[in-house]
């Protein structure tokens, strides 16, 4: 599966552990959850970054006490029809003001690009190959939004006070 | 009529076809012999038991881009050999609304 | 009526481009049914027995004649020359080609109609009453409101994949035209002691499979805070909502599970986060919507024109004038409702040529507005009384002046098994024939209002629960069986109706609804007790015995 970040296709230079699997020696690794918070200091100390695998339905506030810790947070969408972690999402980068790499994995299709970039996804490991290629163009689709979120766009609602404002001034 | 939506287990008690709608139209459809589709019931492969009505939709599903939602729908044949359809839900996708378009009202 | 600018006009046309790219890539083969389905869902297209369907927004309820005349193009061009009006102020085409879906989207998009989330498990077409904005008595005008929702659910980065569908009305008059109770969120506008604008709060109603009534989660909730309350409320149910059965999806069955105090503790705690962040709304954003509303330079008129006072002695122009025409809120005007529901036509179908002759009538009479209920049926918003009679041969041309509104013969039906996938069992027809039997408008006005409601399946699209008289199609044994309730409604008194009894057969389902009004007509203390008053008053006993007697 592709990775997306910073826009590009990158390296993923994080390996996936189970449960189960043992600690390589160095490297950067993603842990699930229930590991991390188990392990989250042996892990932390050894050399390599660490990232955790948040299940979607588990409470996002007992990851927030690491989030200063972590070198990224997954965020999982068992299917695309699943979207607990948009809203994980944007508790993480509003609420708890995470600054880290938040990345989307599971079922992760170009149709959902917009929506993710916008919940304060970074990363993005897409199913399809074609999809991670037309990243950059499909993020770009729409310039017009309704709601405020944490990803700064100006809202209609605010462009449309600023047009007023600026008529007023200048002519 | 159960809707063929919630189709799961494959048990068929007569003569069936294979129906679905073309893709890029959504028209009614029906599987042929040929590894194909026609919107004429008269063209469809008729299967007879479980194993074939199986390997029918399998090859019908497989053809994604072709036609969708496929599944297996009862037929009655004729004496002469007519293919009509095996139940209300069908008669109506066959043969159109009972109700006149109120085009024509 | 609501003039889209050009930041509106952009993200419309920006959709309908997005939407163009996943039809291509899926008659391409690169993406599959299954990934398609919910693309196409979030567009309003659906497949249905015979074909695509496709369901277009109409926020609302509220349509400007040229918007009238484009859904009327479209379905000449696209379709088979008709549309169908639903009960969430849509309007449904039922032949529509999915290679030609693009071209539609982008015709609808130059007058500023979409189609974007009239399906699929997310925020769906904000709906209100279909008087907003002319009806008298009113606390101020609901669509200023439903805009700034409309907006403000549209393409949501976080609610756009929920549990299931979520559907917000909103009314602002004490009589409820747009059945709140039976919405995921419902919104009574109303004032606090400070005269300030607000909402009453109602959630978790629904009808489905698992009927609930919506319970009152907060009292008051000013307007500046109403964005952030519904995102609490969508942010608990995205969480906690079930996703694991289909059928206990939606948010009424979180807030049954859970009880509305805890449900609404749980949105409180999550509301009392966001309530001071940017969905706070400042009165200027307000007055900018509002402002883009346009509302008619009324004239200066008598209450009685001569001309109304000579078409008084025409009993047929009376007859539909008395049934048809409502007050206004403005002396010398009229709310004109155009029922859709013809003797033997199947309810809520409108051709091409009625849509483009109703258009023409909206320009010269209505100041170019049309209007769209949840009943099925039209109306025109502002029609001078002394146009009235010209009107009304006008629409008595067209077959659009049957005096049948708000009687047995406005019959809700959805389109059942003669169009949808869903169903288990023919809608439109046991309505046909009920508005055969039920033809003769004295009878009909002797019984008075009275709604039947008529779904296909337990999903209730007829909204069958809360008819007066409610019908329900099922299927038994390969036949078609028919449930009827009675006492149900779905105004302010919102209530679900009760069984009489057993099921009955597709050809006894019209008798059996002719021996219930005998029963009622038997039954009423006097002729202003209306049916559901009666069924109240006597429960349903007396009706069953009467049906069952003899079968």
């Amino acid at each position: 599966m592709p990775l997306v970040n910073g826009g590009k296709i990158a390296d993923d230079s994080f390996v996936k552990l189970a449960v189960d699997t043992p600690l390589p020696e160095g490297g950067d690794i993603l842990v699930p959850a229930e590991r991390f918070i188990a392990e989250a200091d042996n892990l932390l100390k050894r050399a390599g970054k660490v990232g955790v695998i948040w299940p979607n339905n588990r409470d996002i506030d007992e990851l927030v006490p690491w989030l200063g810790k972590v070198a990224t947070a997954a965020l999982v969408f068992p299917t695309f029809r699943d979207g607990r972690a948009y809203s994980q999402a944007r508790l993480l980068r509003e609420r708890y003001n995470y600054r880290g790499d938040l990345r989307a994995t599971g079922q992760v299709l170009r149709d959902q690009f917009v929506f993710m970039l916008r919940a304060g996804f970074d990363s993005f490991e897409v199913k399809k190959q074609a999809d991670a290629e037309a990243f950059m163009q499909t993020a770009k689709r729409y310039s017009v939004f309704y709601q405020p979120t944490g990803d700064g766009r100006i809202t209609a609602l605010h462009r449309r006070m600023q047009l007023r404002h600026s008529e007023g001034v200048g002519t | 009529m159960t809707s063929p939506l919630e189709q799961k287990k494959i048990k068929i008690a007569g003569p069936s076809v294979v129906t679905a709608n073309r893709t890029w139209d959504g028209i009614v459809v029906y599987r042929t012999a040929a590894k194909g589709w026609s919107p004429d019931l008269s063209e469809a492969a008729i299967v007879r038991n479980s194993d074939e009505a199986k390997a029918l939709l399998a090859e019908a599903v497989a053809d994604d881009v072709g036609a969708v939602g496929a599944y297996i729908a009862p037929v009655q044949i004729g004496e002469d050999g007519r293919i009509e359809p095996g139940n209300l839900r069908e008669q109506i996708r066959s043969t159109g609304v009972t109700i006149g378009q109120p085009a024509q009202v | 009526m609501y003039a889209y600018d050009e930041i509106d006009r952009t993200l419309v046309n920006e959709r309908v481009s997005e939407f163009r790219d996943q039809v291509k890539r899926r008659l391409s083969g690169e993406l599959t049914e299954d990934e398609f389905k919910m693309l196409r869902l979030q567009n309003g297209v659906y497949l249905q027995l015979h074909a695509y369907m496709f369901r277009v927004a109409i926020p609302y309820g509220t349509l400007a004649s040229r918007q009238l005349r484009q859904l009327a193009h479209v379905a000449r061009k696209y379709d088979r020359g008709y549309g169908h009006f639903t009960t969430r102020q849509n309007i449904q085409f039922n032949w529509i080609k999915l290679a030609e879906l693009p071209d539609a989207l982008a015709d609808l998009a130059e007058v500023g109609i979409h189609a974007m989330q009239t399906s699929g498990n997310n925020m769906r077409n904000v709906t209100s009453d279909q008087w907003a904005g002319v009806a008298p008595g009113e606390i101020e005008d609901p669509r200023i409101w439903s805009e700034l929702i409309r907006q403000h659910t549209t393409l949501h980065p976080e609610f756009s994949f929920l549990p299931r569908k979520f559907k917000i009305a909103i009314t602002a008059s004490d009589h409820d035209r747009a059945a709140i109770k039976i919405h995921d969120i419902g919104l009574r506008l109303i004032k606090n002691e400070k005269g300030e604008t607000g909402f009453e709060v109602l959630v978790g109603g629904g009808l489905g499979r698992t009927p609930f009534i919506a319970k009152t989660i907060k009292h008051f909730v000013h307007g500046r805070d109403i964005l952030s309350y519904i995102e609490a409320i969508l942010r608990v149910y995205n969480q906690y909502g079930r996703r694991d059965n289909i059928y206990k999806a939606r948010i009424k069955i979180l807030v049954h599970e859970l009880g509305i105090e805890k449900f609404s503790r749980e949105v409180e705690e999550e509301w009392q986060h966001i309530r001071n962040s940017s969905l706070q709304i400042d009165d200027e954003v307000i007055e900018d919507i509002r402002a883009r509303f346009s509302y008619p330079a009324y004239e200066k008129l008598p209450h009685m024109p001569d001309e109304l006072r000579q078409a008084a002695a025409d009993p047929d122009f009376e007859a539909w004038r008395k049934n048809s025409v409502a007050p206004h809120k403005v002396q010398g005007y009229s709310i004109v409702t155009i029922s859709l529901k013809p003797v033997g036509g199947p309810p809520g179908d409108a051709t091409a040529e009625q849509m483009d002759a109703l258009a023409d009538l909206a320009d010269k009479y209505s100041f170019g507005e049309i209007r769209v209920g949840h009943e099925q049926n039209l109306a025109l918003p502002h029609v001078a009384k002394r146009d009235l009679p010209a009107l009304w041969k006008a629409l008595d041309r067209l077959g659009l002046a049957t005096p049948n509104v708000n009687l047995i013969t406005d019959i809700i039906a959805c389109p059942g098994l003669d169009y949808c996938s869903l169903a288990n069992a023919r809608s439109i027809p046991i309505a046909q024939e009920l508005t055969r039997r039920f033809a003769n408008h004295e009878l009909a006005n002797l019984i008075g209002r009275l709604h039947i409601n008529i779904s296909g399946c337990i999903n209730a699209c007829g909204h069958h629960h809360v008819g007066h008289i409610g019908i329900l199609g099922v299927e038994k044994n390969g036949e078609e069986v028919y449930q009827i309730t009675i006492g149900g409604r779905a105004d302010e008194n919102a209530a679900l109706g009760n069984l009489i009894g057993p099921g009955v057969k597709f050809d006894e389902v019209a008798d059996v609804v002719e021996d219930i009004v005998e029963a009622y007509l038997a039954l009423r203390e006097r002729p202003e007790e209306l049916f559901m008053d009666t069924v109240k008053r006597l429960g349903v006993e007396p009706f069953k015995e009467r049906v069952y007697a003899t079968r």
